[in-house]
């Protein structure tokens, strides 16, 4: 009988650390970490020396100092007094806004877009392979610059609409001014106003704030209404008619709200060389929003048509074949899986979104980096604390959104064995 | 016996379908007119391929091509074709067009990225296309140092013994390996770097006083328009899908401390704009260099480019290395086959042939991005576009300058990915 007995144990030698499978990594990822730090301290005084050479000191105390510039367009009360802190807020709250309008148009542009690519008519099929190849092929910034000067060349002026026989006309029954500086659109006022609320930092509307307590309160007590009447029909077989009272929960005391506080349009009006009143959305920020919006949305448009590819015709054909009605077979069987492929790239795209509102340089909208990054940074000629946070901010909302993304696709993922 | 009345003895002949089964008819009825929702649309996209017709076909129709100024051009519009008719202007694309193309560059030197171009494509050959001999492989190595030659100037000696490094280190690896695989890697490392560094440009000085070579040599200043694209473009492409493989095998590795810091680089990376990285270029570069280094700023540009892109051509490959079933590892495994091996044999033909259409996407978007350089003033194609529409006689004119700069992009963009779709099915081998 033979007696498997234990290899005889060596000793350790050094040639193990290369030799040895065991050993190996960790001597692996010991040169690269020493190589790793090494690099790393060389930057550190390399930087350390290059800011005492250039006799400045590391710290972002500029923050606090005034500001001194003015900035167009603002979410927030800001004015040339306040300090470059605020002006990177304010400049910040204008990046996240242009990001947020261009993801919905682009989602718009792009469901319709992917959709009807994969339609059986011919015609517009072609059509809309026309417009995504076009687009994605032509960089945004071109895009950008392009409806700029659409905007700056071929829009009319303000005082081309004075006069008995103006040459151009507002829009939308006398509503929508489409100028050559900018879009003026009628702005929400309310006559009794609840005032403001100050937050801090910024003031909220307190007409605004009533307006989403109303809202979220009328949708809470919709769907109590259908959960009652499920329990009804559940309990004696018949549902009790909810169309008139769910409208009337929905509509009545939002109606009522806006009766109350005054809610009227303001509309802009031609005074003097220019407009008035109404919100004013300058070009730069009408050109990155339509520019941004139809560039990404052929992405986006191509994504939904891959969702829409990847479910296989028996999904449909089983939902109903159990007897569910289309508009029910859609909303359970096919829409849930298809969002598992679109919402994905979605995201991303949502990110390259937001990241892609920096090309505002190219029209000088006052988004984070052309106030931090430009003017705060040129005036200040603190170009490494300014860039390090740029890009910290940029990095964190990207993060922020990429980790919102893996919840999601954690909550979607197919529940397999 | 049953009574049969009437047996057919000879076959009927086919019948033609009814015509409204067939033909130009029926197709425009199945597709075009099938539902009230569907002669809508119909309608709809009529009406706006009329509308991009009627606006764009007169307005080429009419275009013109010499004309000194746009005054000039709607004077001519308006002699030819009567008041108040709109017109293309092409005549700026004929006066500038070379300074789109080539920037700044000499004009009398314009065939040196003409001929970079041609041997471009014809370094790409083998690479692109499988019918192209192999060969011509070798020249496709040697291209970057060519390219970089003709392009830049000066002399001839300098990429050559550049290139003389990379053989140096070669060799040395054939040579040492013989004897201790791991001194022959490290020597194939060491070898060149050390080449470089200390060797490479007194050798070039030297052989270039005794044999002197070379042509004029130009500055980065001079670089703009599509040659400025291109280089940047092109470069970013060959460097950063080896670095995204890198990355993506990083970040797959089992060593803990690798892998960390490739997650650390590519999320990093991918979630900072890309302009803010050429910023960093232009600006930060010098706060973490040693006092007084200064290099191109092309170089810069490129380098910054590279690894912005190859952080997201990392990520694709990984969606590659993910697809592919445990099995295929298992097997490499099975064989025998050291890390690299299964890696080169096994694992990456596989991966990569799954993410060619990421890959070129990454490719197509790196190429569209060039375009931001314009905003640390180089003056790529955008740049080049806005002085001239900033010029007194061109002031007010854009269509025509964004056509053709669009088209350029358009072009080489949309020629990539039809060539992605074109290697997609060449390879494609399951039979589904």
């Amino acid at each position: 009988m033979t007696v498997a007995l234990d290899p005889p144990r060596a000793g350790f030698r050094p040639g193990m650390l290369i030799y040895d499978t065991r050993y190996r990594s960790i001597t692996i990822q010991v040169i690269f970490m020493i190589l790793v730090v090494v690099f790393g301290y060389w930057l550190f005084e390399n930087v350390k020396s290059n800011l005492r050479a250039a006799g400045k000191d590391f710290s972002f105390g500029f923050l606090w100092t005034r500001s001194g510039y003015d900035i167009n367009q603002m979410l927030v009360q800001y004015s040339s007094d306040s300090t470059h802190g605020r002006a990177l807020l304010v400049g910040m709250l204008n990046t996240l806004f242009l990001a947020f309008m261009a993801c919905i148009l682009a989602t718009v542009i792009g469901l319709i877009a992917g959709v009807l690519r994969l339609s059986k008519n011919v015609l517009v099929a072609r059509l809309m392979e026309i417009y995504v190849e076009t687009f994605r092929n032509v960089p945004v910034v071109l895009w950008i610059v392009l409806v700029n000067a659409i905007m700056a060349v071929s829009m009319p002026e303000p005082k081309e609409f004075r006069g008995e026989a103006p040459t151009a006309s507002m829009l939308f029954f006398d509503s929508v001014a489409v100028t050559n500086r900018g879009i003026y659109v009628p702005e929400p006022l309310f006559s009794r106003s609840l005032g403001n609320t100050d937050a801090g930092i910024f003031l909220i509307s307190n007409d605004l704030l009533a307006i989403i307590a109303v809202v979220v309160a009328s949708i809470w007590g919709y769907r109590r209404l259908h959960r009652n009447a499920t329990t009804v029909q559940n309990a004696t077989g018949v549902r009790p008619a909810t169309r008139w009272k769910g409208l009337a929960i929905v509509v009545l005391p939002l109606a009522a709200l806006l009766a109350a506080t005054g809610f009227h349009l303001g509309y802009p009006e031609l005074k003097g060389f220019n407009f008035v009143g109404g919100v004013h959305a300058r070009n730069s920020l009408v050109a990155m929003w339509l520019a941004l919006s139809i560039y990404s949305a052929t992405y986006i448009a191509e994504s939904v048509r891959a969702g829409i590819l990847a479910i296989s015709r028996g999904q449909t054909e089983a939902a109903l074949a159990l007897g569910l009605h289309p508009g029910l077979a859609t909303r359970l069987v096919v829409l849930p899986q298809a969002l598992r492929v679109v919402v994905p790239p979605l995201i991303s795209q949502y990110l390259s979104i937001t990241k892609n509102t920096s090309l505002a340089l190219a029209v000088g909208y006052m988004d984070l980096r052309s106030t931090l990054g430009g003017i705060t940074m040129n005036q200040t000629g603190r170009e490494l604390e300014c860039m390090l946070m740029l890009m910290g901010i940029y990095l964190s909302i990207s993060l922020i959104i990429s980790a919102l993304m893996n919840v999601y696709n954690t909550s979607i993922k197919l529940k397999e064995r | 016996m049953a009574e049969t009345s009437y047996v057919r003895s000879a076959m009927l002949a086919p019948q033609k379908p009814p015509a409204s089964e067939t033909g130009a008819v029926h197709w425009v009825r199945a597709n075009l007119l099938s539902s009230w929702g569907n002669i809508a649309l119909t309608i709809l996209s009529v009406y706006v391929i009329y509308v991009i017709v009627a606006t764009i076909g007169p307005w080429f129709y009419r275009s013109v091509w010499t004309a000194g100024s746009l005054e000039e051009c709607r004077q001519i519009i308006a002699e030819t074709w009567g008041e108040g008719k709109r017109g293309a202007c092409f005549a700026v694309i004929a006066e500038r067009w070379q300074q789109i193309l080539f920037g700044f560059y000499p004009k009398e030197l314009y065939w040196r990225p003409t001929l970079t171009l041609v041997l471009m494509l014809v370094a790409l050959g083998p690479i692109l296309f499988s019918w192209v001999p192999k060969q011509i492989l070798w020249f496709s190595i040697t291209f970057p140092a060519v390219a970089f030659w003709l392009l830049w100037g000066g002399s001839v000696w300098l990429p050559v013994m550049i290139l003389v490094g990379f053989a140096s280190g070669f060799a040395a690896f054939r040579v040492i390996s013989n004897v201790n695989g791991l001194a022959g890697a490290l020597s194939a490392a060491l070898v060149p770097v050390l080449w470089w560094v200390f060797l490479c440009n007194p050798a070039a000085e030297l052989v270039q006083s005794v044999l002197p070579i070379g042509l004029v040599e130009l500055g980065s200043d001079q670089f703009g328009g599509f040659l400025l694209s291109t280089v940047i473009g092109v470069s970013g492409i060959t460097f950063s899908l080896p670095l995204g493989i890198l990355l993506a095998l990083g970040r797959q590795s089992d060593l803990l401390i690798v892998k960390s810091f490739c997650v650390a680089f590519i999320e990093g990376f991918r979630g900072v704009p890309l302009i803010t990285l050429l910023f960093v270029a232009s600006l930060l570069l010098n706060y973490f260099l040693p006092p007084g280094t200064t290099f191109d700023v092309i170089l810069r540009v490129i380098i910054m480019v590279t690894i912005f892109s190859a952080a997201y051509m990392a990520e694709v490959i990984r969606g590659g290395l993910a697809a592919l079933p445990r099995g295929q590892y298992e097997a490499a495994d099975a064989l025998g086959l050291d890390y690299w091996k299964a890696q080169r044999l096994i694992i990456m033909p596989q991966a990569l042939k799954v993410s060619i259409p990421g890959i070129v996407g990454n490719f197509i978007g790196l190429f569209k991005d060039t375009t931001l350089v314009s905003f640390i003033s180089l003056s790529d194609p955008m740049q080049l576009v806005s002085a001239i529409r900033a010029n007194q006689e061109w002031n007010g004119i854009y269509w025509e300058l964004f056509i053709f700069v669009g088209l350029l992009f358009f072009i080489f963009c949309f020629s990539m990915s039809r060539y992605s779709m074109y290697l997609e099915n060449k390879l494609k081998t399951d039979h589904h």
